[in-house]
């Protein structure tokens, strides 16, 4: 057994127990099948080799090993494309769908998350050969705490408040509020819609909000995500009932018309509240120097 | 062939109405007009529209 021998098992075994962290099955409802996790298990074992071995590399002076890090890059980068073919794929069976923006956003993260197991067990293993075994613990709780803050992203509480609205009908118009949903013919659709549909206006707190949440992409996760959490009155034969989330022009507030099976008015405001703010549908206009040069 | 908004059919009590280029569907009264257009829908997997009290055309989204 060489010198670095403990510090690479250590290395592994703290980027490995990272990617198993935040693996968490949360209400998104993925990955659940334990294939799919060991497949993620078995990566991210892979990434804490490739992060573990670069600073033994570097010490004993063989600097060109440091290039396979490179390697890293393009083998992660097929993870991503890997969940967004399979996400894709299964989107059209989806009952709502999660929607493009947000399956890239999911990809995203898987990607990324494979970067933050290389950066902790690099920094586990510097730790634990530069100091000893507390140093390298002592780097790896910081390296956890890290990668935590990284892959938390914004929820849209932060950038709307939520209110619920009653929808009604105005002829054969659904309303919620004042923003047209959609056009519904059937006098039996509509007593459907009327009870088992709730309305919400999301009302963007600032300039910015109001451009992340015209994002067709971000409507459509919020769709998704009330209707993963509290169920959905739909069927495929049946296409009039459809969750839908539509734009007042004026004001850029959105009205979303969901058909839960569980008509839960404060559950469903806290679910909207925690969808994720996409991070491809954030827009930042007034980052934007209008009275700059050549504008 | 996947089709995305496309008139599958109307429907109307008012044949002075009827739209050309389209399957029409003849109903003596409104009643009759909304069972045709709920079982249409079923069938064709498309949404009823109301466009007035007399038409109702079937949209496939």
């Amino acid at each position: 057994m060489s010198e670095y021998t403990y510090p690479i098992l250590f290395g592994l075994a703290a980027g490995t127990l990272t990617r198993i962290y935040m693996l968490r099955t949360d209400y998104r409802q993925y990955p659940t099948y334990l294939h799919g996790k060991i497949i993620h298990v078995a990566l991210g074992f892979i990434a804490a080799g490739l992060g573990t071995v670069a600073i033994p590399s570097i010490m004993e002076e063989e600097f060109t090993a440091v290039t396979f890090l490179t390697l890293a890059a393009s083998q992660f980068r097929e993870v991503r494309n890997m969940e967004r073919n399979t996400l894709t794929e299964l989107d059209s069976y989806e009952m709502v769908p999660r929607g493009k923006t947000y399956i890239e956003g999911v990809a995203i993260a898987f990607e990324s998350r494979n970067y933050l197991v290389i950066f902790t067990s690099l920094l586990s293993t510097l730790g634990y050969l530069v100091f000893n075994i507390w140093g390298g613990l002592a780097a790896a709780i910081l390296a956890v705490f890290i990668s935590k803050k990284l892959m938390s992203g914004g929820r849209l509480k932060e950038i709307v408040e939520v209110e619920f609205v009653e929808p009604r009908f105005d002829g054969a118009g659904l309303y919620v509020d004042n923003i047209y949903i959609m056009n519904i013919g059937l006098p039996e659709r509509q007593e459907e819609v009327l009870r088992y549909g709730m309305g919400f206006i999301l009302k963007p707190k600032n300039f910015n909000a109001r451009s992340t949440i015209a994002n067709l992409g971000q409507r459509q996760a919020i769709l998704h995500d009330v209707s993963t959490a509290l169920g959905v009155y739909r069927d495929s034969g049946t296409p009039a009932l459809v969750p839908l989330a539509k734009r007042d022009l004026d004001d850029g507030r959105i009205g979303v018309f969901v058909l839960p099976q569980e008509k839960n008015i404060n559950k469903a405001i806290k679910i909207i509240e925690a969808v994720p703010t996409l991070e491809n549908a954030i827009r930042m206009p007034t980052e934007r120097q209008t009275n700059g040069k050549g504008s | 062939m996947v089709l995305e908004k496309f008139i599958l059919a109307a429907i109307t009590t008012n044949p002075s109405k009827i739209p050309s280029g389209t399957a029409v569907f003849h109903c003596e009264d409104k009643k009759e007009m909304e069972i045709i257009a709920a079982n249409l829908e079923a069938i064709l997997d498309g949404i009823a529209h109301a466009l007035t009290e007399e038409l109702y055309v079937i949209v496939k989204h």
